[in-house]
């Protein structure tokens, strides 16, 4: 009963979104305001509707109703009760269902607060996220329906994967979601702006705080996935550049080049081709995203489903979306003009150096991840480009960005001169450039064996000696540089009594996690230690100073699965540090062996061991594998501190106004961003 | 309109048109059929008991002569259970040898299964370990192989077996 209610409510839902999706654009058309209106209240009922749908899966998965093909291949009586919620989007089909309803989450949000909007447009907007929707609840209720049945009922279920059986799964897909799905915004802003034929920046200054507010979601859902490959995959790093991952970068990547343009284009009228095309792209890699992980054309860790039909769903449905709009936009393109002029040395050119770094790196990691399917297009064979193409690419790509960065604040619209940026800077770049190596040589003396060199050719040597040297570079100049930005532009404010813009103190909180970020990837890339040892009972393996002793293993029953857990006492000087212990997993369902790393976290480095295989029969000889990780919550701290700053922005009073802005005015160039 | 112009409208969507041509191409392209290394060489050895008399072993060659199909199969598989009808088509109505070899299960829930859901294998190896399972690269049950007369895997599918995945898949290879 409650599947087939489910079931309706989609139904429903979709047909709303339809209404909400035509009706809207042709009362823009003749003219019928009432017409008009009635996208804000369907996507009220739709969103509802969906919303049902998905408490309906959730209790069909407590309930642990396995005539439901979905819930059968996804749950099992021994999956504990609080993994059962998260099993909603453990599959294919209930990521889609989650994905719709952040989707309706966001259609409710922009209906409701933006009511100060002319209501043509926003009955474009509401028209654009509804045939959003309708594409998403079509795919999901013709191609990958979550409540099919299967009569009878199945006595036992398949079990949830058990890589999700985890805590960081339980709130990763959400925030990713609602970072992919919030670029749907800008999207639909994009487009309704593009059908008006007024493209100025009235709509990208409504857009800002939506795009604001979906980029720091993407990028909190970003570093949560980090974090969780880091511990439940068992190999200690914290990126691999793969097809998944890579699908979610892409996005952030043009939403980061997306948020800096609209600045351009909402103060100083500039780049109004850029905000939309990265407005349409952002999103489109979004879609895309989805496609590379659903349509299983490229194979992945990640990913769960491969049909060929669903594949073809997502790419007809992209096809519209992203197609659709760019035609859209080439008609457009005429109308635009070019805005206003700057000249070399300017804040234009720095954020156009932005939008053109990031564009490439985003058009450099789409290549790479799709350069598999390029190389059997043309017959190459199977080949795949690996972390040392990404690796490579992105340390060029983000040489000119980190060096650039702390300049933006600092500069001036339209005019500015490069004199003036280099007085404001030179004492900063001493410092750091002092302060770096002062660093480094206090890292070389307490940890000599800092540097073990993997190469032997001079050129290779100097380039490990350099590296870690100019990437703590690259960090003190962005700390600081945003440091000396923040207290100048907070003593000024203070001085003229003038309200902080969060706007600011956002974009300056943002850059500074940049800067930890940095810190934390030169340190890992740097002095990590990585052991694969073979470890018997009582032995003992001393890691950078801490000394690490095997205990011994035991074995324990959990709810679902069996382990294998081993106990490591860890030492340091001969004072005690903790005790790790790391599992095992053997899922009784499936048979799957699953490894559980134990960490013992701290902030300036992180202790890692997780268990390999038994060496011997009784099981008390193991493969081991130990880590020391400095710095490595550093990366994630840079990358929380990043996405408060994305929000801080998105709650500047600027946006939350209640009044409606016909125009905006061009600002002086001291209050902006 | 100048150049530039035409550019800024024309480019994005003509590199939009060379991305969806290239995840066009490579739809249906099912990457879990591709990695068998198996296809066109002889079959893994092995020597398995089978799941209702344990006492007796059968080996490869004891099924050699004969073309038949190796299912992976297991009793706490759900796919298993939506493709089993159509393995009981191919045994009752097509004629065709299925021999099932039951992974990581064990004997008395695989035969509570069969007796529920019925058994249309001509054969059942045993393989609780999961050994066999390797030799033959079985990442996740069902998967399904088409081995010849004289031991050579023809062909092989991974997921659940349907009629059209049986024409797509098997029904070229199989003598008459």
């Amino acid at each position: 009963m409650i599947p087939e209610l489910g079931q309706l409510a989609l139904i429903l839902a979709l047909l709303l979104a339809g209404m909400q999706c035509v009706l809207p654009l042709i009362g823009a058309v003749t003219g019928n305001m009432t017409w008009v209106r009635v996208g804000r209240p369907t996507a009220y009922a739709s969103g509802l509707f969906v919303l049902l749908g998905f408490i309906a899966l959730t209790i069909s998965f407590v309930q642990q109703d396995f005539s439901v093909v979905y819930v059968a291949t996804n749950s099992n009586s021994l999956l504990p009760l609080h993994y059962r919620f998260t099993a909603v989007w453990g599959g294919h089909e209930g990521s889609l269902l989650l994905w719709t309803l952040v989707l309706s989450m966001w259609t409710v949000a922009v209906a409701l607060f933006s009511r100060n909007l002319p209501e043509i447009f926003l009955g474009r907007v509401m028209a654009v996220m509804g045939l959003i929707s309708i594409g998403f609840l079509s795919f999901m209720l013709f191609t990958s329906n979550p409540f099919q049945r299967h009569l009878p009922g199945l006595p036992e279920g398949n079990d949830l994967n058990p890589l999700l059986q985890d805590i960081g799964m339980i709130v990763h897909p959400p925030l990713l979601y609602m970072g992919y799905v919030g670029l749907a915004v800008a999207f639909a802003f994009a487009v309704a702006a593009l059908m008006e034929g007024r493209m100025d920046s009235r709509w990208v200054k409504w857009s800002r705080p939506w795009t604001n507010l979906a980029w720091a979601f993407l990028t909190i859902g970003i570093t949560l996935g980090s974090w969780w490959a880091y511990y439940e995959l068992g190999w200690g790093g914290w990126w691999f550049w793969d097809p998944v991952e890579n699908g979610s970068f892409m996005p952030w990547l043009a939403a980061t080049a997306l948020i800096h343009s609209q600045a351009v284009t909402e103060k100083r009228g500039a780049f109004k081709n850029w905000t939309i095309l990265l407005s349409l792209s952002a999103f489109s890699l979004s879609l895309l995203g989805t496609f590379l992980v659903r349509s299983g054309v490229i194979t992945s860790v990640h990913a769960f489903a491969s049909d060929p039909e669903r594949g073809i769903f997502i790419l007809a449905f992209l096809g519209v979306i992203s197609g659709g709009s760019l035609a859209l936009f080439a008609i457009r393109s005429a109308k635009l003009n070019s805005g206003g002029t700057f000249t070399l040395a300017s804040r234009e050119t720095l954020l156009l150096s932005n939008n053109l770094i990031f564009s490439v790196t985003t058009v450099m990691v789409l290549l790479g991840t799709l350069f598999p399917l390029i190389a059997e297009a043309f017959n190459w064979g199977k080949v795949s480009l690996g972390p040392p193409y990404f690796g490579f690419m992105f340390f060029i790509m983000m040489i000119p960005a980190i060096a650039l960065m702390p300049l933006g604040p600092f500069s001036h619209w339209k005019q500015d001169n490069a004199r003036r940026w280099f007085d404001n800077s030179i004492w900063i770049m001493l410092l750091t450039l002092v302060g770096a190596a002062a660093i480094y040589a206090a890292m070389m003396s307490f940890s000599p064996e800092l540097i073990v060199w993997t190469s032997d050719d001079f050129l290779g040597k100097a380039w490990q000696f350099l590296k870690p040297w100019l990437g703590m570079v690259g960090a003190l100049w962005v700390m600081l540089m945003t440091l000396k930005w923040t207290i100048d532009y907070v003593r000024k404010a203070r001085a003229r009594n003038a309200p902080l813009s969060r706007g600011l103190l956002g974009m300056a909180t943002a850059h500074f996690g940049v800067g930890v970020f940095l810190i934390g990837v030169t340190m890992v890339i740097s002095s990590s230690t990585e052991k694969d040892i073979r470890m018997a009972d009582g032995e003992s393996f001393d890691v950078k100073g801490y000394l690490f002793t095997f205990v011994g293993t035991d074995r324990y029953q959990g709810p679902n699965y069996l382990a294998d857990r081993g106990h490591f006492e860890i030492t340091y000087d001969g004072d005690y540090v903790s005790s790790l212990y790391p599992e095992k997993r053997s899922y009784l369902s499936g048979g799957d062996i699953m490894t559980e790393a134990a960490v013992d976290a701290g902030a300036f480095r992180d202790l890692f061991v997780s268990l390999g295989e038994p060496l011997t029969d009784d099981r008390d000889v193991w493969s081991v594998r130990i880590y020391h990780k400095p710095f490595i919550r550093w990366i994630w701290l840079g990358g929380l501190i990043i996405m408060l700053g994305g929000i801080l922005a998105a709650t500047d009073r600027r946006y939350l106004s209640r009044r409606t802005e016909e125009t905006s005015k061009t600002v002086p160039e001291r209050a902006v961003t | 309109m100048s150049l530039s112009r035409w550019l800024v409208a024309g480019l994005p969507i003509v590199g939009f048109i060379g991305l969806a041509l290239v995840l066009m191409s490579g739809i249906g392209k099912d990457p879990s059929i591709l990695p068998s290394m198996l296809i066109g060489k002889q079959a893994p050895e092995f020597e398995l008991p089978l799941l209702y008399e344990p006492e007796q072993i059968v080996s490869k060659q004891d099924l050699l002569g004969q073309q038949y199909f190796i299912n992976v199969w297991g009793s706490w598989c759900p796919t298993c259970q939506y493709e089993h009808p159509f393995i009981e088509q191919m045994s009752n109505e097509m004629n065709l040898t299925v021999v099932g070899l039951n992974w990581k299960d064990t004997r008395d829930e695989a035969t509570r299964w069969l007796k529920q859901f019925g058994n249309p294998y001509e054969t059942i190896l045993f393989d609780d370990i999961g050994t066999t399972g390797i030799d033959f690269g079985v990442a996740a049950a069902p998967e399904t192989f088409l081995i010849s007369a004289d031991g050579t895997v023809l062909a092989k599918y991974a997921g659940q077996l349907t009629p059209e995945v049986f024409d797509t898949t098997f029904a070229d290879m199989l003598t008459p």
